[in-house]
């Protein structure tokens, strides 16, 4: 017969996560992301020593919503915000959390340049393939065809250009330590996706250089669809444009090359 | 301490670190490329940080993320590049953070030129980014005071949680002259920045650098109280150098390198027997109205000299408030004026004191003869017709 004393928690609020309401829309995946940034902080016991940057999109309040310390930056300066705390406190665990607008349009100088650097930072780049908070415009990662607010009549490529592939792009970048492709439909895409977001932290907390987590995501609300029917569009359409899975991790090139 | 022949850029760079400053973010623009290149020299030595951003842009934002940590940080650009920095500064007068931010001014708009010039006056004083907001401001005029004002600029900006300038221009950056470098500060002894984003130790609730207020109630509150904060700047840290201005008819007003050459003109005046006397704000917002005040009391006339079209000038009307002309002269472009135009512009302003109007002296026109009909549309009209 089971006894009290040996009850635990097998789940529970992270002690990372703020205890407040975010302003996330029903059947987003920012919650889960967050949620797993969370639980990775409090695996690693780096929650007091952590430093985050929000963004400028749909998690611009997202200092709310963190226990640790954090900074709001200008529409795609996260990086160049978090290097700078970084370089005053190279002790200290900093990470960027950033979507595709901010990451791969508005900002990509500074986000080419910090992997470049191999600043040891932690990117989380949400990739649902839209402009959330502004009410839906087409982003740099909006797919071939997509209907957005801004592209009413489906992307024409010939005329807009093509989506930005953000992890293929930035895979010659030497300074990169870690990179990983990862969504969060199911829960063994979520357990996946938290492995790498653990060792992208692990990397920066070994001083490896940058690292970046690439989360294919959804946006029920600015697509026009249920969340059900927005993971299904994603797994049909984003994700063989966005192919899963890993394309840096310098521990295993090493492990490689020692064979 | 013995003297030191030194470049005004590195001056400054050295008495940025001095005042404390270990931290130098930037991107590569002439006129202030020694600055940068000293920083770069000099921190890798003292266990600090010169890092060269990706772009102007970049900089600002680093430098908006190491204040958010605590420490005294800094960069430097010239006009084009303190104009991509726009952004970065209102954000960090949004987030309350302090910093140093040197204008080693070029000529302009657009690329313009490298020459020195003042044509930054505006964008400095009144909009240095987008909102409703300021930057602490100071204009040296020497070497000396290169090496000096970091440490005051960095002292206010700590005090009262906001960015600070030194608006300088590519004449003080790039002359060298004979500087005693201010006393080393003891990293020990900075202010203390309880608000700083350090990590929370689980042992306090989280720090949030942030402009963002999703309330406008919650907004006004941020605006308003930023608002009482730069009242008592106003009231208390205007600062400027007062030379024969108690007896003067007529006051030159200038700031900068355009104040050596306003100088020579009111010596030069003076050996005439005209009474002019010169006021050189020291610190350009908050701008030093008292002073003006007070002159516009006796003077009959103001003249405001300046390497620009005529920026400051609006200031300096603002606290005379038509008692008296306040006139202009000024080169632009990248020219230094020449002290004897200044002095024609001063023995004008006398003369031309009773008729209550305002006039300015442009090279264009001065060109003409000084008939009188500089500034004035219909003349511009006559000429081109």
């Amino acid at each position: 017969m089971a006894t009290f004393d040996k009850q635990k928690y097998l789940y529970k609020r992270p002690h990372a996560l703020a205890d407040v309401v975010t302003n996330y829309c029903p059947g987003c995946t920012h919650g889960i992301v967050q949620r797993l940034v969370c639980e990775v902080l409090d695996e690693l016991d780096i929650e007091g020593d952590t430093i985050g940057v929000c963004p400028v999109g749909c998690s611009v309040t997202a200092y709310d919503f963190y226990n640790c310390d954090m900074a709001q930056a200008a529409h795609g300066r996260a990086p160049a915000v978090a290097t700078g705390i970084k370089r005053a406190l190279p002790d200290k665990v900093v990470f960027t959390y950033q979507g595709d607008g901010d990451f791969a349009s508005i900002g990509t100088a500074e986000s080419i340049h910090i992997a470049a650097r191999g600043e040891k930072v932690t990117t989380i780049f949400i990739n649902n393939a839209i402009y959330g908070m502004t009410g839906g415009q087409m982003a740099p990662t909006s797919l071939p065809g997509q209907v957005t607010q801004t592209s009413p009549y489906g992307r024409d490529v010939a005329y807009s250009g093509y989506p930005i592939r953000v992890c293929e792009m930035m895979q010659s970048l030497d300074g990169v330590a870690f990179m990983e492709r990862v969504t969060v439909d199911t829960p063994s895409h979520i357990r996946k996706a938290k492995k790498a977001i653990k060792k992208a932290f692990q990397y920066q907390l070994e001083g490896l250089g940058f690292s970046l987590i690439e989360v294919v995501a959804t946006c029920p609300t600015n697509w026009g669809m249920t969340p059900q029917a927005a993971f299904k569009w994603m797994e049909e359409n984003m994700i063989p444009y966005y192919p899963l899975g890993n394309f840096v991790d310098v521990k295993a090139e090493a492990t490689e090359e020692a064979k | 301490m013995a003297k030191v022949l030194m470049k005004g850029n590195e001056a400054l760079a050295e008495g940025a670190i001095r005042a404390g400053c270990r931290h130098f973010f930037g991107y590569p623009i002439t006129p202030q490329s020694e600055l940068a290149a000293y920083m770069a020299k000099r921190m890798p030595k003292i266990g600090g940080t010169y890092l060269q951003a990706e772009s102007e842009v970049s900089a600002i934002n680093m430098v908006y993320g190491a204040s958010a940590a605590g420490v005294r940080v800094m960069t430097s650009s010239s006009s084009p590049g303190v104009s991509l920095k726009g952004e970065g500064i209102s954000y960090l007068i949004g987030a309350d953070l302090p910093c140093l931010i040197v204008n080693v001014e070029r000529s302009g708009p657009g690329l313009g030129g490298i020459q020195p010039s003042q044509g930054d006056y505006w964008m400095s004083t009144r909009a240095t980014g987008h909102g409703d907001g300021h930057v602490l401001v100071l204009a040296p005029n020497s070497v000396q005071e290169m090496a000096d004002f970091a440490a005051k600029a960095f002292e206010l900006g700590d005090r009262f949680r906001m960015p600070a300038m030194i608006l300088a221009d590519g004449l003080l950056g790039q002359m060298m002259e004979p500087v005693e470098l201010p006393e080393e500060l003891d990293l020990a002894d900075l202010p203390e920045k309880p608000w700083a984003l350090t990590g929370t130790k689980l042992e306090r609730e989280h720090h949030i650098a942030n402009s963002l207020a999703m309330e406008p109630q919650d907004l006004e509150d941020m605006v308003l109280s930023r608002r009482e904060r730069y009242r008592l700047i106003k009231a208390t840290e205007q600062k400027c150098e007062q030379i024969m201005v108690d007896d003067a008819e007529v006051v030159v007003v200038a700031f900068g390198a355009a104040s050596r050459i306003a100088l020579s003109a009111v010596n030069a005046a003076r050996e005439q027997g005209i009474k002019a006397g010169l006021i050189r704000p020291i610190t350009l917002w908050p701008y030093p109205v008292d002073a003006v005040k007070a002159a516009a009391q006796h003077a009959k006339a103001f003249l405001s000299v300046e390497f620009s079209t005529g920026q400051m000038v609006e200031d300096v009307r603002l606290a005379v408030n038509g008692k008296c002309p306040v006139n202009f002269f000024g080169h632009t472009g990248g020219i230094v004026p020449d002290p004897s135009e200044a002095l024609e512009a001063i023995k004008l302003s006398l003369e031309r004191a009773d008729s209550g109007e305002d006039f300015e002296i442009l090279p264009f026109e001065s060109k003409l003869g000084l008939d009188g009909s500089f500034g004035k549309p219909q003349a511009y009209a006559e000429r081109t017709a």
